[in-house]
């Protein structure tokens, strides 16, 4: 697992793909198993791109006898079957691994408003702590975030290490993600959300320490 | 070789194909032909015909025109000038993400320009271009000589122009829409929204759609009832096909957007909270009722381009399509599919995982029809000759687009990759991977197809291929790497990005292609323009096609056909029939009556039914759509009180309308070849109106199914407060429901009777069940503004008022033709219209009432 992250961190560097935005530089299972059904559903489509290139091109030449289930049926039916029923199988397989469950993952909450974001997570002494722009989660271990919205719909996102989910008002979304190593990740809206969307950004801290003490200002790692 | 069945699936010409082609049911179609009439001088005939159907002189004649060939072609033209517009508004955006911090727009003007270019490119470009195309083609295609409602073309085309002006108006004074092209609400909410950004798209677009209803109703009855006689629908050509599909969507597809624009209207204007969580209501039935809409919308825009496709590949590979009947298959199982894969936009908002999976999987088997097709076309090609003119060029620029566009659609449809790249550039690249590589390729390859019939003239060589070669280079260099782009994170609809420095090389790339790009669409209206001006005088038939569009003269005459094609003409090159048909030896020719006909035939087997006659030019639809932009712009004003009453007009004027349906003139039947006599449509049993009312109610119906699923979601899905008691006072409360749905029922039973009496009795029963909701509105049900429940109650009660108030204006209107004596028991009149919208409104009243009681009771 760790080794595979690396090799293709490695060769993403040589091509330029870095960036504390990326989701193909994953810093946690959960976004790594979707960078993997990324590079899996690239490989796959470069392959179909590539065969029907073939095909068109060799169409261009002189008319020949060809039977019509091998298109309508073989192509269009079954190759395409195949390929997308095996595709659905390894989504749902995945989807499967990074789903929030009910395990007892610490929670967080993320309350998103016109324009910024207000975290909530448990103190040492067991008392709520609200901070801005910079949500504190345990590293290693799974993290459920559960997200609200103070007026219209944005959108929790860290690419690096989950999927996004929509912050709607009147509802409690939970998303699911888990951080390798401690640190620092970035995160941002990824629902428009009128004026102040572009610039609606915020930190994450992954602490080795749970619940962490915040009075030392994150020194701890 | 060339037969009665080859028809539409490409003319044999150097068939390599091992298939045999099926002769036996064009055998039996050619001998059940109707027979040959005299040939006639024609000339004579040209001028008999062009005076009938000619629009009138001068820009009078522009303004009452309404032939399906100036309107097709205006549709087109006036699409393409938005199309110019939205691609200069995304000039603006590439230039401002071209660098971090692009100092050139501010973010509210920014957040109109993407929402405007969005709004444009889908309602004003695409949609209109396929009605278009649809409009200006299938009547030739068919072998007929206008669409079944010529007035409802031009109405349609004229709320078009007025509401797509309305909403570049409010560009130029930088009040446009800026709540992105889905308008996700509370986002567009009054709180969020105020001003009248969010009513322009609101009442803009809803006022736009008018033309969609309009053109999906007529393009449905012009499929269904006009195509020359003997040919059959299991035989008609394959565009036919394709635009019978989107009508069908459209005409399914569009009520759920009107529906929630108006609730999005209500709840903007009168504070009535069907999206407000405080109050009951969700922001996710707008979703819902968006992208109920939203989704087929991208086959509506995607289908008629394959159908296009479906006509000029065959052609250019001088061969017969393969897997005609496949092909059928796979439009039907599109429209079918698409309509259970809207939640595919919604995988982030925190929907039951059940649900995701389902929605997951039909959302990756809607690829499967489109593989069919796809592989079809290549086998096509494959048995045929592929010949390298221009058209082609653009279909192969297809197959390399759409099907990468194809690919990331299906990549987005699985949901843990769609959590990452939902709402990112790769969105972006991937929508325009479908909808260019989809829409914009194919339709140059129509333009440049079908050009010549438009013009009847030669396309200036050279100018068309460099320009291919310049929007390919330009629109893969623009969106390919715009893929990268989303997957290092970079969200959609951003205008700045400062700390994101890995971002700015790709950016800067797109923002160049694009311009690239645009020099290449730059180049493709100058060679349409050339050709124009300069092109040489093409020949009759320049791609030596089978279908009927080609026999005919170039360009094209305002009545297509002096005599309609039959069973006969359908089985030959467009070459050896041409003269037959403009020497009137085909049915029903010239216009020996003074007045516009065309035939109408059965839906099945198009077997001659009756002759239809056509209202002639006016400028009823210019002043009727006029008078609704005026209750349009009064909306938007906030003059509410005042834009009621400016519905008095919208009245008095589709009264007016429907008085020139009424029978009169010369009602005797007509004869359409040697003895064969046909009754006029006013005596027919089954005229294209009643076909294109009973269109117009399966729209109606799911406008209604809409509201219903509304209040479904509420009382079952929405999380919020539940509504404060109902406060009625119940005896008085079940009186009036029960003198509403006695006296809708009683005017429904009296509607099956044709008497002057039945109808004033009719009229007087609608207006009673009108009062008694009106009534039960005022003074029982609870106020609206409370709770998102009794807002869309509200609504529902609206929803059955105009229902009968509408059906009492018809049996009023059906009254008047008994006391002027215009109707009996031959010759109907309004009457089966009432009846029709009678029963429609009695079975809506009942299904409310009873939902209602059992909401009440449950
Ligand atoms: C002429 C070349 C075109 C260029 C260079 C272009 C460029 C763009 C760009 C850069 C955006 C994304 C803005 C953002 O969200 O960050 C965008 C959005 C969009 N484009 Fe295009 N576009 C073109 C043509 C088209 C066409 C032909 C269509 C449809 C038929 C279309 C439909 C859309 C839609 C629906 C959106 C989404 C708008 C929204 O987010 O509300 N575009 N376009
Ligand atoms: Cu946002
Ligand atoms: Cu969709």
């Amino acid at each position: 697992m760790r080794k595979r992250c690396i090799i293709v961190a490695a060769a993403l560097l040589l091509t330029g793909c870095d960036g504390n935005l990326s989701t193909l530089t994953p810093a946690g299972p959960v976004a790594s198993e979707i960078a993997l059904l990324w590079w899996i559903m690239l490989a796959g489509s470069g392959a179909i791109t590539i065969l029907m290139i073939v095909l068109v091109s060799l169409s261009l030449g002189r008319p020949r006898a060809t039977s019509v289930r091998f298109w309508t049926h073989g192509m269009g039916l079954a190759f395409s079957m195949v390929i997308l029923t095996s595709l659905l199988a390894v989504g749902l397989w995945i989807g499967e691994r990074i789903l929030p469950r009910d395990d007892g993952a610490v929670a967080v909450q993320a309350h998103a408003w016109q324009w910024g974001w207000t975290f909530t997570h448990e103190g040492p002494d067991g008392v709520p702590v609200e901070t801005d722009d910079m949500i504190h989660i345990p590293a290693v271990e799974p993290v459920d975030v559960l997200i609200t919205s103070e007026d219209v719909i944005h959108a929790f996102w860290v690419p690096q290490l989950a999927g996004k989910m929509d912050a709607i008002p009147g509802r409690t979304n939970r998303a699911r993600l888990q951080a390798d190593e401690p640190g620092q990740y970035e995160g941002l809206c990824a629902e428009f959300c009128g004026i102040g969307h572009a610039r609606m950004r915020f930190s994450v801290q992954a602490h080795a320490t749970w619940p962490p003490d915040l009075t030392s200002d994150g020194a701890e790692e | 070789m060339a037969t009665g069945s080859d028809i539409g699936r490409g003319r044999g010409m150097t068939d390599t194909t091992s298939r045999p082609i099926d002769t036996s049911a064009a055998q039996g179609a050619i001998s059940a032909d109707l027979p040959r009439n005299p040939p006639q001088p024609a000339l004579g005939l040209h001028r008999e015909l062009s005076k009938v159907w000619a629009n009138d002189r001068g820009l009078w004649g522009q303004i009452t025109a309404v032939n399906h060939t100036t309107l097709g072609l205006r549709f087109m033209a006036t699409a393409f000038v938005f199309f110019a517009i939205g691609g200069i508004l995304s000039m603006l955006i590439r230039a401002q993400l071209a660098t971090p911090q692009g100092a050139f727009l501010d973010t509210e003007l920014y957040n109109q320009i993407f929402t405007m270019h969005g709004s444009i490119m889908m309602f004003l470009f695409a949609i209109p271009m396929l009605e278009g195309l649809g409009i200006w083609l299938l009547p030739k295609l068919l072998g007929t000589r206008d669409m079944a409602f010529p007035r409802l073309t031009a109405l349609g085309y004229w709320c078009y122009l007025f509401g797509g002006l309305i909403m570049l108006t409010a560009l130029l004074f930088g009040v446009a829409p800026h709540d992105g092209w889905f308008m996700y609400t509370p986002l567009s909410s009054a709180q969020h929204s105020p001003g009248i950004n969010a009513d322009v798209w609101l009442l803009g677009v809803t006022f736009v759609e008018i033309s969609a209803i309009a053109a999906a109703v007529e393009i449905t009855v012009t499929i269904l009832r006009q195509r020359a006689p003997g040919m059959k629908l299991t035989e008609m050509p394959l565009f036919a096909w394709y635009m019978l599909g989107t009508s069908a969507m459209m005409l399914v597809g569009f009520p759920p957007l009107i529906a929630g624009s108006v609730l999005l209207e209500l709840e903007r204007a009168f504070d009535w909270p069907f999206f407000d969580p405080a109050r009951g209501g969700d922001p996710l039935l707008w979703q819902h009722l968006f992208w109920l809409f939203g989704h087929p919308e991208v086959y509506i825009i995607f289908l008629p381009a394959a159908g296009a496709m479906s006509m000029i590949i065959p052609v250019m590979c001088r061969t017969t399509i393969l897997g005609y009947g496949a092909i059928v298959a796979a439009v039907l199982g599109l429209v079918f599919l698409s309509f259970g894969l809207w939640v595919h936009h919604m995988f982030t908002v925190g929907i039951p995982h059940m649900a995701l999976a389902f929605f997951s999987a039909a959302s990756v088997l809607v690829a499967v029809p489109t593989a069919v097709q796809v592989f079809a076309w290549i086998g096509t090609m494959w048995k045929g000759h592929p010949q390298l003119h221009l058209p082609m060029y653009h279909i192969l620029g297809f197959f390399l687009t759409f099907v990468m566009g194809g690919l990331t659609g299906v990549m987005l449809a699985i949901v843990p990759f769609n959590w990452q790249a939902h709402d990112t550039a790769f969105v972006t690249a991937h929508l325009h991977y479908v909808l260019i590589g989809g829409f914009v390729f194919p339709m140059m390859a129509a333009a440049s197809y079908w050009m010549p019939l438009i013009s009847g003239k030669q396309r200036v060589k050279g100018l068309g291929e460099a320009a291919f070669w310049v929007i390919l280079l330009g629109f893969h260099g623009t969106f390919f790497i715009m893929h990268l782009t989303g997957l290092l994170g970079m969200p959609r609809r951003i205008d700045v990005y400062p700390d994101n420095p890995e971002w700015i090389w790709l950016n800067l790339t797109s923002s160049i292609f694009s311009f690239v790009l645009t020099i290449g669409f730059a180049m493709f209206a100058l060679d349409m323009i050339l050709q124009l001006l300069l092109g040489k005088r093409e020949r009759r038939d320049p791609w030596s096609a089978p279908t009927l569009q080609w026999a005919m003269p170039l360009p094209t005459p305002s009545y297509n056909f002096a005599s309609l094609p039959t069973a006969r003409h359908l089985a030959r090159d467009a070459d050896s029939v041409i003269l037959q048909l403009a020497r009137g030896e085909g049915a029903l020719a010239g216009a020996p009556r003074d007045r516009r006909e065309l035939l109408v035939t059965s839906v099945g087997a198009a077997k001659p039914d009756h002759v239809a006659i056509l209202p002639g030019n006016t400028a009823l639809p210019l002043l009727l759509s006029a008078s609704i932009g005026i209750f349009v712009l009064l909306m938007l004003a906030g003059l509410y009180g005042l834009a009621g009453a400016a519905l008095a007009p919208v009245s008095i004027l589709i009264w007016y309308w429907a008085r020139g349906m009424t029978p009169q003139g010369d009602l005797r039947p007509v004869e359409i070849a040697p003895d064969l006599v046909l009754p006029v449509s006013h005596r027919a049993t089954q005229s294209l109106g009643q076909t294109g009312l009973i269109a117009f109610l399966v729209a109606n119906g799911t406008l209604f199914a809409s509201l219903l699923f509304g209040l479904a979601f509420l009382s079952v899905v929405t999380p919020g407060p539940t509504p404060p008691p109902a406060e009625a006072n119940t005896p008085a409360t079940l009186f009036g429901i029960a003198v509403l749905s006695l006296s809708s029922v009683l005017a429904t039973l009296i509607s099956r009777r044709f008497s002057q009496q039945a109808a004033f009795a009719g009229a007087l029963f609608n207006l009673v069940g009108l009062a008694a909701i009106v009534l039960l509105a005022l003074t029982q049900m609870d106020n609206p503004t409370i709770h998102a429940r009794d807002a869309l109650r509200a609504a529902m009660a609206g929803y059955l008022a105009l229902h009968l108030l509408t059906a009492a204006g018809m049996a009023a209107f059906t009254y008047v033709q008994f006391a002027r004596s215009e109707i009996n028991p031959t010759t109907g009149g309004a009457f089966p219209a009432w009846r029709a919208w009678q029963s429609y409104t009695v079975a809506v009243t009942l299904i409310a009432l009873v939902v209602l009681i059992g909401q009440e009771v449950g």
